[in-house]
């Protein structure tokens, strides 16, 4: 009969952290930050179908990275908690904290109680009226949360490209601007990375629509925003031009 | 199963299992007695004293379809709200209203709202027109065991049918059953009366402006002979609920628009008190 080793706590979590940041370092990025009119998800993801940036209510969305099936179960969980919530209540009160809350609360008691922990990082965020009383929220695999300003970066290379946001971030840009940014920051995965609009998922949170406020932003309209110069005033064409693009299956 | 109380903290499995992308069969598991079908129906009848929502009615034309509610509920010979609002927006590109059990009706409605944004969002696409008019049927047939007993509701579905660019109208019976209507309907305690006035009004060419100003001459005949049909208000300035479905999305006109259309109607009626007549021959 064989002996069990005695593997102390402090090990038994190293090893299974180690080995969630091993996963999501395989994976590539995904950046979310605030611009002037809401806030803006980012992901290198040439996949149309399979999506890593989803709506979750009507200001909420979700961005994730590291293993598809296990933030994909998350985010259907999450629709679900959100529907429900907003059914039983009222629509205001679905909120990012609350969502953030019990992710953290699954994401923790999936890292102790089972040996395989979550190889996810997510964002959960918010748009509020204006950029003060937005809300960003990043939980990692043991279900810590933090409370995030600005922007974010998770996945491969995050240190990188989270390096690349904090030079090139300005409070209150305009989209053109936040996206060329966020692009920008997600190229500095790698040295000769070069990406392109098809190969990006983008898709914003924007507090000037009506209702839902979630938008993916189609091939053409990223495309326009890269196109256009820095000097170029973008608000002009922002608001009406996703409304009319922006639907989900393009 | 899981408790309710598990809500605050972690996911329950539940949440989390794979199955369905519907919203009711969900809330069936989660919470069984959040679905209006599925509560102990009463034993004795009981209708009359409850408020009921009235006359409904829509007209397609080409490009999409316009909905129309008067706003009046009723409780057996009382008017039990004069401001109620029975049209409502389905998901962007359709709109359902209701008459019958205004309760029941606006729980109906607001569980089909969630329902088509609910697949929307975890499937990545919308339902098509004829998925969102059956899973509306499967909701109303629910209902059936409270239809017996004097609370049945009825609602009027319509949408934008992208594939065919035109708007499509379903309407349905306490039973479940689904039907799809050509060029207008009208459902609701008035609806005959405001049949009447459609099929004599309609046009297959009208403009979105037109169709809504016939879905408005349309109640008033339905008010002008149905007590529980409420007119165009003016003194309170309470007009219909009408809103226009397009390739452009579901539009709920302002209440200048409406009140527009509702003045133009009573003034023409002061000459002619029955309102557009049509060509005899």
């Amino acid at each position: 009969m064989s002996m069990p080793f005695y593997v102390s706590p402090e090990q038994q979590m190293k090893d299974k952290a180690d080995y969630a940041r091993k996963g999501i370092s395989r994976g590539r990025s995904v950046v979310v930050l605030q611009y002037d009119d809401g806030i803006l998800f980012v992901a290198d993801n040439p996949s149309r179908a399979l999506h890593k940036i989803s709506e979750i209510y009507d200001r909420i969305a979700f961005a994730a990275v590291g293993k598809y099936n296990e933030f994909e179960n998350l985010r259907l969980g999450g629709v679900r908690y959100a529907d429900i919530n907003g059914y039983q209540y009222d629509r205001r009160d679905v909120t990012a904290r609350g969502l953030a809350n019990v992710y953290a609360q699954s994401l923790g008691t999936i890292f102790t109680e089972t040996n395989k922990p979550y190889e996810v990082e997510l964002v959960v965020a918010e748009v509020g009226e204006d950029a003060e009383t937005d809300q960003i929220y990043r939980l990692t695999f043991d279900g810590s949360v933090a409370d995030e300003h600005g922007y974010v970066a998770m996945g491969g290379q995050a240190d990188a490209v989270a390096q690349a946001l904090k030079d090139g971030y300005r409070e209150g840009s305009p989209l053109a601007e936040a996206l060329r940014t966020a692009v920008r920051a997600l190229e500095a995965q790698d040295s000769d990375r070069r990406l392109e609009a098809k190969s990006l998922e983008v898709a914003v949170l924007d507090r000037n629509r009506e209702h839902r406020l979630f938008r993916r932003l189609t091939a053409r309209r990223i495309e326009d925003l890269l196109g256009s110069s820095a000097s170029d005033p973008s608000e002009g064409s922002d608001g009406s031009g996703d409304a009319s693009e922006g639907s989900d299956e393009s | 199963m899981a408790s309710h109380d598990s809500h605050a903290g972690r996911l329950p499995g539940l949440f989390s299992s794979p199955d369905s992308s519907s919203f009711t069969e969900f809330l069936g598991s989660y919470s069984p007695d959040l679905l209006p079908g599925r509560r102990p129906v009463p034993v004795s009848s009981a209708g009359a004293e409850i408020p009921h929502g009235t006359t409904i009615v829509a007209a397609a034309f080409p490009g999409g379809v316009v909905m129309a509610g008067d706003r009046r509920a009723t409780a057996g010979n009382m008017i039990a709200q004069r401001d109620i609002e029975k049209v409502f927006r389905a998901d962007e590109f359709s709109a359902i209203a209701i008459a019958g059990t205004a309760g029941i009706g606006v729980e109906m409605v607001r569980l089909f709202q969630v329902e088509l944004e609910h697949y929307e969002k975890r499937e990545g696409r919308t339902l098509s027109v004829e998925g969102k008019a059956n899973r509306l049927a499967t909701m109303v047939r629910q209902n059936l065991g409270l239809a017996m007993q004097g609370l049945a509701v009825v609602p009027l579905f319509a949408g934008y049918d992208e594939e065919r660019d035109a708007g499509r109208i379903f309407s349905y019976d306490p039973a479940g059953g689904r039907y799809e209507e050509r060029d207008f309907y009208s459902i609701g305690s008035g609806s005959v009366f405001a049949r009447g006035a459609l099929k004599k009004l309609y046009r297959a060419d009208l403009s979105a402006e037109d169709a809504a100003l016939v879905c408005v001459q349309a109640l008033y005949d339905a008010a002008d002979d149905d007590s529980a049909t409420g007119g165009p208000d003016l003194t309170r300035g309470i007009f219909p609920v009408v809103a226009v479905v397009t390739e452009d999305g579901y539009r709920r006109l302002g209440e200048d628009e409406v009140g527009g259309l509702a003045r133009a109607v009573v003034e023409g009626r002061y000459d002619s008190p029955g309102g557009p007549t049509a060509p005899l021959r």
